[in-house]
């Protein structure tokens, strides 16, 4: 008898271990929920053609907008792009290829190093790198960011890389093919997907980045296009800015509701890259 | 039909013949060009190795050059100061360190339960199936929103909770923002580094092992409790270390949160700052010795992220051999 209720109470504490955990589980899903339909629901109604086309005005004044946030964004994060996606393509052949030399080791320890660097660190270096010659430029917050997206790139080339079979560089070898041609016209295209989601990946990150674009790219309140001198708006700043900036919750206008319309515009991105990046590599795969 | 195969083959074998049809000589000279881009393009590879290399030591070099004034002037006394005085010029990293360590440790310690249930329950119970492939693409997510976006979500609708919180239990100073707010708020953006890591390694426990227990009559919290965790325990170790790692570094939530205040932090309701979040606040308009200082807080945050990362790295590693 005693050992039969002590089995009930195995099973029961089992059981009931494994209700706890799912819902333990699940309930971190809220807060993510929580946040998405908050955001959606005090940002959306913000959103409009002028909010989208017309640049900042002085709280009061009607139909403001954040297009220079958003061309700023566009051209950092596109700029930081241009910079990171050759060197960290390169920077993972060559890690990929050199397994053993004494370099690669350095220089996957380097890696590592730098995807932990805290952003603001990141912010801070490039600010001493930069700054004090040539002030605020919105080309000093595309290093920074570009330094951010290094290290993902990097990893996701070389891990996509080292799966492939040996056999198709070999067979390229074996035609004839200079290395440099085995690389560019064999290895990168077949393992396009893994870096196409590297990359995607680590624009998505970026472009929510807020601390390393501070001291970098700076906050400003005007249209700008000129990358290489000047401050430059971008979305995750403006939010930042216009949060602390004193205004009411009743008008639509007020800084506070353009952040949150702001917030939607970024979020909706970020989301978007994030999701299309799982769909992409999800359907290329199969090719593979 | 035959000729559009004709057609085909032709355009295919055209690389090759326009090789076959160039005199010796050119021939020749193709070879050495390919052979010359090929070494070029060796030395650009070796040379993104080094960039690699060179651009962290930069990193460390920079911020140590940086904060050279500040080193002299206050030497290892910076680390434990009690007073962050701008007006004095006298700058100690004692308030800054205690926030940054208490607002990480309580994230830490508030994310983990959560964190090991996902990748108990991911790595476990339902390790297949269209819920758990939800579940673990939700998860991304979460760490995906941008941390300025989550600082906005928690000024404006969390801080008023805590702070109603705050008043029921008589907690002073009822504020609503404080270290506990941002606390909470980076427990949330942390959890996804330490659950993924933690619902790999639970995947890589040998059937074998599992099996074995079930067959000595062990039921499925049992198996877990006393093969899963001990076998995966320095794994999820790794996890949580990489999480503590995440929280040490935020800056925009917590800047937004935390209440920034320059004075040692009493309890975990109190105002403070972190490291980051000091950075982030005062770097703009400091000079000189302050701003030294800043980036000396900046040096010893890279430190800290440093050894944290590469201890968690290190247990991967040694865990996956």
């Amino acid at each position: 008898m005693n050992s039969s209720t002590n089995i009930k109470y195995r099973i029961g504490k089992s059981s009931g271990m494994q209700i706890l955990t799912t819902i333990l589980a699940f309930s971190i899903v809220i807060p993510l929920i929580l946040i998405l339909l908050f955001i959606l629901k005090s940002g959306i109604q913000h959103i409009n053609w002028q909010f989208l086309t017309n640049v900042y005005k002085p709280a009061g004044e009607p139909n403001p907008g954040i297009a220079h946030a958003l061309l700023g964004t566009l051209l950092i994060v596109v700029l930081a792009s241009v910079v990171s996606i050759p060197i960290g393509i390169m920077c993972g052949v060559y890690l990929s290829e050199n397994k053993k030399s004494k370099l690669a080791y350095w220089s996957s320890l380097c890696v590592d190093v730098l995807q932990g660097v805290p952003s603001i660190v990141v912010g801070i270096v490039i600010f001493a790198w930069m700054h004090q010659r040539f002030g605020y430029f919105a080309l000093s917050g595309s290093f920074a960011l570009g330094i951010m997206m290094l290290p993902i790139i990097i990893r996701s080339t070389e891990e996509t890389l080292k799966l492939l079979p040996d056999s198709l560089k070999e067979a390229g070898f074996a035609l004839g093919m200079p290395f440099h041609r085995v690389i560019l016209k064999v290895i990168i295209p077949c393992g396009f997907s893994g870096i196409l989601s590297g990359i995607m990946l680590s624009i998505a990150r970026v472009s929510g980045e807020t601390a390393p674009l501070l001291f970098t790219a700076g906050v400003s309140h005007y249209l700008s296009s000129n990358v290489f001198k000047g401050p430059m708006q971008s979305l995750p700043l403006l939010i930042y800015d216009y949060y602390s900036l004193p205004s009411s919750e009743t008008d639509p206008n007020s800084f506070i509701n353009q952040a949150w319309g702001a917030s939607v515009i970024l979020l909706v991105f970020v989301l978007l890259l994030n999701i299309s990046t799982k769909l992409i590599t999800r359907k290329w795969k199969v090719q593979l | 039909m035959p000729e559009v195969i004709q057609m085909e083959e032709q355009a295919e074998y055209q690389g090759v013949a326009t090789i076959k049809s160039l005199s010796p000589a050119k021939r020749l000279q193709r070879s050495y060009r390919h052979i010359r881009v090929e070494g070029a393009f060796k030395v650009m590879l070796v040379g993104m190795g080094i960039f690699m290399v060179v651009l962290v030591f930069g990193i460390l070099l920079t911020l140590i050059i940086g904060s050279s004034q500040s080193i002299k002037t206050f030497g290892l006394s910076f680390l434990w100061g009690k007073n962050w005085d701008a007006v004095n010029d006298v700058y100690g990293a004692r308030p800054f360190l205690v926030g940054t360590l208490l607002t990480s440790f309580l994230a830490l310690f508030i994310s983990i339960p959560f964190s090991i249930a996902v990748a108990i329950f991911l790595g476990e119970y339902f390790p297949k199936g269209w819920v758990s492939e939800m579940l673990k693409n939700t998860i991304e997510l979460i760490a995906a929103v941008p941390s300025v976006i989550y600082g906005l979500w928690g000024f404006l609708v969390l801080v008023p909770l805590v702070r109603a919180i705050e008043i029921k239990l008589g907690i002073q100073p009822q504020q609503g923002w404080g270290i506990f707010t941002a606390s909470l708020i980076l427990a949330v953006m942390i959890i996804p580094y330490a659950a993924s890591l933690g619902r790999s390694v639970i995947q890589m426990v040998p059937s074998a092992l599992k099996e074995a227990a079930y067959a000595l009559g062990a039921t499925r919290w049992e198996v877990i409790r006393s093969v899963i965790i001990p076998y995966t325990k320095s794994g999820l170790f790794a996890g949580i270390l990489l999480s503590l790692g995440r929280a040490l570094g935020e800056t925009m939530a917590v800047t937004m949160l935390i209440g920034n205040s320059n004075d040692l932090p009493k309890n975990i309701f109190s105002t403070g700052n972190t490291m980051a979040s000091a950075i982030a606040l005062f770097f703009g308009e400091a000079n000189d010795l302050r701003r030294s200082s800043l980036i000396e807080l900046g040096l010893v945050l890279f430190l800290i992220t440093l050894v944290i990362n590469m201890l968690g790295k290190r247990v991967i590693k040694r865990f996956t051999n």
